[in-house]
């Protein structure tokens, strides 16, 4: 059988779910024995360089640049996964959702404490290269259809692990209580 | 000495300085100074020897109590579901350009103030407002110019109403209209002020019980707890101080019997008070009327004065040796969650309107923690007219189980809003005929907290064994966006009126909000339906008090009876998986804030 073809991204996220995602210890030498990475952070591909199988998405989208990418994951990838609160909430990013979002550009680039000083000029990043920011933060499932969830900050290794061993070996997958049970 | 210290220390003299007297002090205050100054909470308190946050977590709990001056006169314009349908955004805009300044705002004179308030009890009558007390209905431009010109003018507003439907309106100067569409058998059958009373010289209080308890009337609120078990069970309590209370604080949207009640057939109401009180062994009776209904409170009491010097009220009422009873009126200050009887004994006794919880029953620790009975004024007249015409009488109207008539209040896109009495048992599709509803895409029973049924349910009966209602029907037109105009007004009613006390109540009735607004500005998906289910029975598990439990049922009941509607709204992905996102209007404002150009790349 050819190794299954799996790609990753971190969007509006903390990184959190990848250094999850490596916290498999001495199983990601089994892991590399059953997929392939495409484009992903963990080997640093930039671009699609072919059609995937498995997306693991964390973080939701909080730019443009988000959405983009999302969706050239769902193009891409033939199941795509939420992975962790923020890519299936919003997680602590979406915290911004309930403050108009000039209010937040004020407080972190002119307002805040300490943006005040080093910005006399008060200016907003403005350059067309940057992303522009999103009225709000989205989960992933609004902006692309997204086939599973996984949940956790970050989701535990373990749960990482069985969910991708069950996926691709067509193996039920085990949810003890204590994978949901986060305190 | 300022005018404030001074005003304060008049009206706290008159209550004797008893904290349980706060609401009538903080009214006084209110009208008064068109809000309450800090300064009269730090003297209130002072007075009362209470502390100041005790004192101000009451003012800052009820609608009509302000921190800022409300204006010399003060506009609250109902902005129920109903009053929207019947035209009240234009009627605000109107408001708006004549008085010259938007809603929530005073003029900067200070003359008027301009408010929502939510449902005023006038839903048969919309768009209606209220004007430092004083209840306009049927509104239209051209009397809302009148009326704002004429407050302009210097005018008392008590002055503007000259035309009165019937003399007890008469007597109160108020233009309400009765709109009273059927007579039915109980409640508007003839009966002689005081007979009910003069019986009680030859029953026990036993005997009322029993008597009460054999016609099986439930209660009319809308719980429809059994009212003889209730006197019952209380007049066993131990403690032999007891009280009887009168719920007329009806706040369920599109209710309006009890304001019939109370303006044709009020000394019905006090007189089923007594009756209470001498069932349960009590001397004192408390009648709770909404702030919306002030207008009938000198009416009101005019009439206990009267039933005093006709003995009806005061020493050995009625001949009765030994049997001591009396009522007073306590105000509320607007706030719906007081109609839950424990969060109305709170109120009555001068604090928040906060539901208690529930063990301890009122019947065994109500009213200043004494056992009390509290009853719905529709009750309390329908027990007078079976102590005087018999248990067995009442019994021959409704169902096996549902005995009696009922006043509903209908209102909505139908012909003939209105009260009618009518028998339990008749169906919704006999009800949209009695009331001229033609075409209805759907009915509202028993108010927001009640139940939304679609036309395939026409056929339900209105009783307790299948639909029960406190008497709130609003009938919605095919013309309506039922989710717009109704679902999303009960909720924004709901998120308004939570005490805040339960989390659940508190926070999730936003969040069930906020998922709605998502789903109609078409940006919900799938689980979005099923998630607003499950939000919405973590709202009946874990919520105190009947507000709280229900706050989900205008979204449930729609999911249940309407789901099409939703889903229709739901998007679905392109074949490629990727939803419709709108990125220029989401980048929109970040973009102009920091001053550059959108460019979407595709």
């Amino acid at each position: 059988m050819s190794k299954a073809i799996v790609a990753t991204a971190s969007l509006a996220g903390c990184f959190g779910c990848h250094m999850s995602l490596l916290d498999i210890d001495e199983r990601i030498l089994k892991l590399i024995e059953l997929v392939e990475f495409n484009k992903s952070p963990i080997d640093d591909i930039k671009e699609f360089t072919k059609q995937c199988d498995v997306g693991i998405i964390e973080g939701g989208c909080c730019n443009s640049e988000n959405v983009e990418n999302l969706i050239k994951f769902r193009k891409n990838c033939k199941i795509l996964i939420s992975c962790g609160e923020c890519a299936i909430m919003g997680g602590l990013p979406a915290l911004r959702n309930f403050i108009p979002v000039s209010e937040c550009l004020e407080e972190a680039y002119l307002g805040g404490p300490t943006t005040g000083l080093c910005n006399p000029d008060k200016i907003i990043p403005n350059d067309e290269e940057l992303p522009m920011l999103l009225d709000k933060v989205y989960p992933c499932h609004e902006i692309v259809k997204i086939d599973y969830f996984l949940p956790g900050c970050p989701p535990r290794a373990d749960l990482l692990w069985d969910a991708l061993v069950a996926l691709l070996t067509g193996g039920e997958m085990k949810l003890p209580y204590e994978v949901f049970k986060f305190d | 000495m300022s005018e404030i210290k001074n005003y304060v220390l008049e009206i706290t003299g008159k209550c004797g300085k008893c904290p349980s007297h706060l609401m009538d002090i903080l009214i006084a205050v209110q009208n008064k100074f068109r809000h309450i100054p800090d300064e009269a909470i730090e003297c209130i308190s002072k007075e009362l020897q209470m502390s100041k946050v005790d004192v101000e977590q009451t003012a800052s709990f009820y609608h009509f109590f302000t921190e800022e001056p409300c204006g010399k006169y003060t506009v609250y314009l109902n902005n129920s579901a109903v009053a929207c349908m019947m035209g009240r955004d234009k009627i605000a805009a109107t408001f708006e350009k004549e008085v010259g300044c938007k809603f929530g705002n005073v003029t900067s004179d200070g003359l008027i103030g301009l408010y929502d308030t939510a449902c005023i009890g006038m839903n048969d009558q919309e768009p209606a407002a209220l004007i430092n007390g004083v209840v306009f209905t049927s509104l239209n431009d051209q009397k809302v110019k009148q009326i704002v010109s004429a407050i302009k003018a210097g005018k008392a507003v008590n002055d503007l109403v000259t035309e009165f439907d019937g003399k007890e309106n008469a007597e109160m100067k108020s233009e309400v209209k009765n709109n009273i569409r059927k007579r039915g058998p109980v409640l508007f059958a003839e009966y002689k002020n005081g007979a009910s009373l003069k019986k009680l010289n030859e029953m026990t209080p036993d005997q009322v019980i029993t008597e009460v308890k054999n016609s099986n009337i439930r209660g009319r609120g809308g719980a429809g707890f059994p009212t003889g078990l209730k006197w019952d069970f209380c007049s066993k309590a131990e403690v032999k101080e007891r009280y009887v209370l009168c719920n007329a604080d009806e706040g369920e949207p599109g209710t309006f019997k009890d304001r019939v009640l109370l303006t044709l057939f009020p000394q019905m109401v006090f007189e089923g008070m007594v009756l209470g009180g001498y069932a349960i062994g009590s001397q004192q009776g408390v009648l709770y009327l909404r702030a919306e209904y002030t207008y009938m409170l000198p009416r009101l009491e005019k009439l206990l004065a009267e039933m005093r010097t006709k003995n009806l009220l005061g020493k050995n009422v009625a001949g009765k040796q030994g049997f001591d009873f009396d009522i007073r009126i306590q105000m509320g200050s607007g706030a719906y969650v007081c109609g839950e009887e424990t969060a109305l004994i709170e109120s009555a006794e001068g604090k928040r309107g906060e539901p208690r919880n529930r063990p301890p029953y009122p019947i065994e620790r109500g009213y200043k923690n004494k056992p009390t009975i509290i009853n719905n004024v529709e009750t309390l007249c329908s027990v007078v007219q079976i102590i005087d015409k018999s248990s067995a009488w009442y019994r021959t109207f409704g169902t096996q189980y549902s005995s009696g008539t009922k006043l509903l209040s209908i209102s909505g896109d139908c012909k003939f809003p209105g009260i009618y009495e009518i028998e339990w048992g008749i169906t919704i599709n006999e009800v949209l005929e009695m009331c001229g509803a033609e075409n209805a895409q759907a009915v509202q029973v028993a108010g927001p907290s009640g139940v939304c049924i679609s036309p395939k349910q026409f056929g339900r009966k209105l009783d307790f064994e299948d639909m029960p209602t406190g008497g709130s029907i609003i009938i919605i037109g095919q013309q309506r966006d039922l989710l717009k105009d109704v679902v999303l007004n009960f909720m924004d009613f709901f998120t308004d009126e939570s005490c805040g006390s339960c989390v659940p109540c508190r926070a999730l009735t936003p969040v069930l909000k906020k998922k709605l607004v998502k789903i109609m500005d078409g940006k919900g998906v799938k689980g979005d339906i099923d998630e607003l289910v499950k939000l919405g029975k973590t709202m009946k598990d874990l919520n105190r008090c009947g507000l709280g439990q229900t706050a989900a049922n205008p979204i449930l009941t729609t999911i249940e009876n309407f789901r099409e509607k939703y889903e229709a709204m739901i998007k679905e992905p392109k074949t490629d998986g990727v939803y419709a996102f709108d990125m220029a209007a989401s980048v929109k404002e970040s973009c102009d804030y920091a001053g550059r150009k959108v460019i979407i790349h595709n």
